[in-house]
């Protein structure tokens, strides 16, 4: 679409779409900035901005106070963990849903949905007493085990659409080419299915990394994600802004560098491609 | 269209990840739903007897269950207004030409990214606390007394918090939505004589409805659950005045260690969600076609 | 070696009977096409042959070999889809060397074969290529590329060339042609263009609902249809049939006449009409007749015609040039 915009109405646009998106991050650039100030300064009233003495000893100090690292391993461990689970189940579940439909595949992803749907209120409290009695609460491999499942349909679905849009014929072609079932997926279907399969990594990494009903309720320190770990700053500890802020800076920041990357995909998977 | 081996072997695919999510969903629930027909304490093992729908109605007469469940619609559609609104608003700003669109659109995005334990204790703190937050400092700036938000308006509070959080997620929809409007048809309007009014409520949002849909529900279902914010911030209170559903659930079960009464609720909240998922299915069962 | 046998071949999905029972014989290094209106069954007779579909009973036999059952790798066919289906993510030389690789054979000599192939084909000079960056006739090349590479003992083309622009369509008709002298290796085609059957088949099988219903050499089909629907097909522009009166005092249920074999006049034949659209070529001329009966037919005169709309004209068949159909259709 070419046409002749006024240069006065792009200027106008960009100052009020600057302006709204500053105040939509300013709490997170908030955040940042108090992780580098001292306590004194992080409460100082009128409010420092940019002019106060830069400092990174509250990163130094939360590790130094906390395992904060264990609790950062724990995420990625749980996070990752989860999400490769959940691929190696969902791939080939995809995979057969994709390419060889049959007559209920389609109720059948559906149902897959309807699992998302229910209320993790409703199966908490079961799945605390069986966490309890088989030792799992605050296991790493518990809150793994659950995050996967809890994720596994939006994986599943993600990878269907993706591989949906990969013509049925080359894999045709591959088997005319005498490939066999394992060199169609390891020669043809893998290197095509790619990029759909990390852009589902990459969100439901997001997803469990921020996930914060399971992890609150099932683990308490030793297998504690970030989650878990920061909502233990909600006690007194939370009035040592800076310390809060540069704990949430390192919380926030690996995933927010994930999310810019993966905002295309992100739509399609979180609307189960009903918006792409 | 395929040759019998590879329906067999489709078939043995598929089984793993369904045996899993039927465990997932079966077994808990039906156990959520035993456990709402016991009398069940978890400070007093050993106990547990059958006591038919006595939770149900226990929980139903529960002045705080009706609290609760007053506080999880107003949370939810109260979010509900804020992002649909300031998205469509947003997602039309940002589909105008400007500079810098790629940078204001990750800006936009990132409240979406940050992990609700976080989000919750940097808004009660850095700007809700009434001594030294900003939203303090800013009311004493103009001679105003301090508001102390999470005591005096607990709900609205914890809508403000989740409204930040889920405004991305509507905004990046709409905004996905609204790029995929054809522009020829825009043109046409414009031949036709069509305003910008006129084209905004007869071809813009007819376009976004569906897409509005799904936002609707699919934050909906997110809604209902609404756990962390509320943990951190407010723990329910004060009183039950910012408790919803989902936190009744934990604070009965987890708190007062009341495994049948709140499996009651459990239940009452699975009724809920299904509700709401009923409709959100169908839309997205149509796009299968 | 490429002969292939079809017996009583009949394939249903669910309840859906899409062929109800082919028998045909094809000949080592014959040329075959088959040819169909959408829907006839002629793709899916193509994939029962690759093996991408199993039959649902009868017989598949290649070269003596019964291969029913037997997967798409074990048939020794190549295929060459509509859409291509190339490996987007493979170089134009991964490409066609896949089904080597596949094979099991030495790099050198899928180097060997590719080279050779790529010469044939003239796509040297693409060779390092991604399949995004050709043309369509140039990744229609490699499709073939990667079907000659392997020797098959047939080649199967499902409608190849529908995808790409008239003009273009006409150079790859040929280039299929000659890559078919050159190789002598049997091909099945598919396609529902009658004017690709007529110009490149040996054998023409023309499919009706997933029953065939003629097989013959092209100008056989053209001389002698079996029937309305074969007559109706073939040949360009389509066959004019008159039914009613002109067919009773021939004493059939209907005649049909093609275009190109009615004698025009002004004055004086067997019909008489009006002229309603006349198609000056230059080499020829093609007019839209309505006769006096209501009947809408086409005659195609050589060369420049002197007629225009409105005109009166008269239309006679040649001699031995009409066929005769009964009620049900069927070449009397």
């Amino acid at each position: 679409m070419a046409r002749n915009i006024s240069q006065s109405r792009r200027w106008g646009f960009t100052i009020l779409a600057w302006g709204a998106a500053l105040v939509i991050f300013f709490p997170i650039l908030w955040t940042i900035l108090t992780s580098f100030k001292t306590e004194a300064d992080a409460i100082a009233s009128p409010p420092k901005f940019l002019f106060f003495d830069w400092t990174v000893e509250n990163y130094a100090e939360v590790q130094s106070r906390s395992p904060y690292f264990r609790h950062f391993m724990n995420s990625v461990i749980i996070s990752v963990g989860s999400t490769l689970l959940g691929l190696v189940l969902a791939i080939p579940a995809a995979w057969s849903m994709a390419f060889q439909p049959g007559r209920r595949t389609k109720d059948l992803l559906m149902w897959m949905l309807s699992t998302k749907m229910m209320p993790a209120a409703g199966v908490l409290i079961p799945m605390y007493l069986m966490f309890r009695s088989f030792g799992l609460l605050d296991s790493r491999l518990g809150i793994t085990v659950v995050l996967m499942l809890i994720n596994l349909p939006i994986i599943v679905w993600m990878l269907y659409t993706y591989f949906r849009e990969i013509p049925s014929e080359i894999l045709e072609a591959a088997r005319m080419d005498g490939a066999s079932l394992r060199n169609e997926i390891l020669h043809v279907l893998t290197p095509m299915a790619v990029p759909g399969i990390a852009s589902t990594l990459l969100l439901n990494v997001i997803l469990a990394w921020n996930e914060a009903f399971w992890t609150l309720n099932l683990t308490t320190s030793k297998a504690a994600p970030l989650t878990t770990f920061i909502a233990s700053y909600s006690s007194p500890e939370g009035l040592f802004y800076a310390k809060l802020s540069a704990a949430s800076t390192m919380a926030i920041a690996p995933i927010l560098i994930l999310g810019w990357f993966s905002q295309k995909q992100l739509v399609r998977g979180l609307t189960f491609g009903a918006v792409k | 269209m395929a040759t019998r081996h590879q329906k067999t072997l489709a078939r043995l695919m598929v089984s793993p990840s369904v045996l899993l999510l039927l465990g997932w969903m079966i077994v808990p629930l039906a156990m959520t739903l035993w456990f709402s027909f016991q009398s069940y304490n978890l400070l007093s093992p050993g106990m547990e007897q059958f006591i038919g729908w006595t939770n149900y109605q226990y929980f139903l007469s529960d002045p705080a269950f009706w609290t609760a469940m007053r506080n999880t619609l107003l949370l939810v559609g109260g979010v509900l207004v804020i992002t649909v609104g300031g998205g469509i608003a947003l997602a039309l700003l940002l589909d105008q030409p400007m500079f810098g669109q790629g940078v204001v659109r990750i800006l936009v995005i990132a409240p979406f990214f940050i992990m609700p334990t976080v989000s919750a204790l940097v808004w009660k703190n850095m700007f809700m606390n009434p001594v030294n937050g900003l939203f303090a400092w800013f009311a004493k700036a103009v001679g105003a007394q301090p508001i102390d938000f999470l005591a005096q308006y607990p709900l609205m509070s914890i809508i403000l918090i989740v409204s930040w959080q889920w405004l991305p997620f509507a905004t990046l929809i709409l905004l996905t939505a609204l790029q995929s409007l054809d522009s020829e048809q825009m043109e046409a309007a414009e031949m036709d004589g069509a305003g910008t009014l006129a084209k905004f409520t007869h071809l813009v949002l007819p376009h976004l409805s569906r897409a509005i849909t799904v936002v609707i529900l699919i934050e909906t279902i997110f809604l209902l659950s609404v756990f962390a914010e509320i943990l951190v911030t407010t723990n329910g209170g004060p009183g039950y005045q910012s408790t919803n559903l989902t936190y009744l659930v934990y604070s009965q079960a987890l708190l007062q260690f009341d495994v049948g009464g709140a499996s009651a609720g459990g239940i009452i909240a699975v009724i809920l969600a299904n509700i709401v998922a009923i409709f959100l299915m169908r839309m997205i069962g149509k796009t299968l076609e | 070696m490429g002969s292939i046998t079809l017996e009583q071949v009949c394939k249903s999905f669910g309840e859906v009977e899409v062929i109800p029972g082919v028998d045909l014989q094809i000949e080592d290094g014959e040329f075959v096409v088959f040819v169909g209106p959408s829907g006839c069954g002629k793709s899916t007779l193509l994939r029962l042959i690759a093996g991408l579909e199993d039959v649902t009973s009868g017989r598949i036999v290649i070269d003596g070999q019964d291969v029913t059952v037997a997967p798409p790798s074990r048939r020794k066919l190549a295929m060459v889809f509509q859409s291509y289906a190339l490996y987007p993510h493979m170089s134009v030389r991964k490409n066609i060397a896949f089904p080597l690789k596949m094979a099991g054979l030495s790099a050198d000599e899928q180097e060997r074969r590719v080279q050779h192939a790529a010469g044939i084909l003239n796509l040297t000079d693409y060779l390092d290529r991604r399949p995004g960056q050709l043309s369509g006739g140039q990744r229609q090349r490699v499709a073939i590329g990667r079907a000659i590479v392997r020797e098959p003992s047939a080649f199967l083309f499902d409608e190849p060339l529908s995808n790409l622009d008239a003009a273009l369509r006409v150079n790859m008709r040929v280039e299929i042609s000659e890559l078919h002298k050159k190789l002598a290796t049997t091909m099945i085609y598919v396609t529902h263009d009658q004017v690709e059957a007529m110009t490149m088949a040996d054998k023409i099988v023309v499919l009706r609902a997933g029953r065939i219903e003629q097989v013959g050499s092209p100008l056989e089909l053209y001389r002698r249809p079996a029937n309305r629907f074969v007559a109706g097909f073939i040949g360009s522009p389509n066959m004019n049939f008159l039914e009613g009166e002109a067919a009773a005092r021939l004493g059939a249920h209907a005649i049909g006449v093609r275009p190109e074999h009615f004698r025009l006049s002004m004055s004086e034949g067997a019909f008489a009409g009006r002229v309603g659209v006349a198609e000056h070529l230059g080499s020829d001329t093609f007019l839209h007749v309505d006769l006096d009966d209501g009947t809408h037919v086409v005659a195609r005169a050589e060369g420049e015609f002197p007629a225009s709309h409105g005109d009166r004209i008269h239309l006679t068949p040649q001699d031995g040039r009409l066929y005769r159909f009964d009620q049900n259709g069927s070449a009397l």
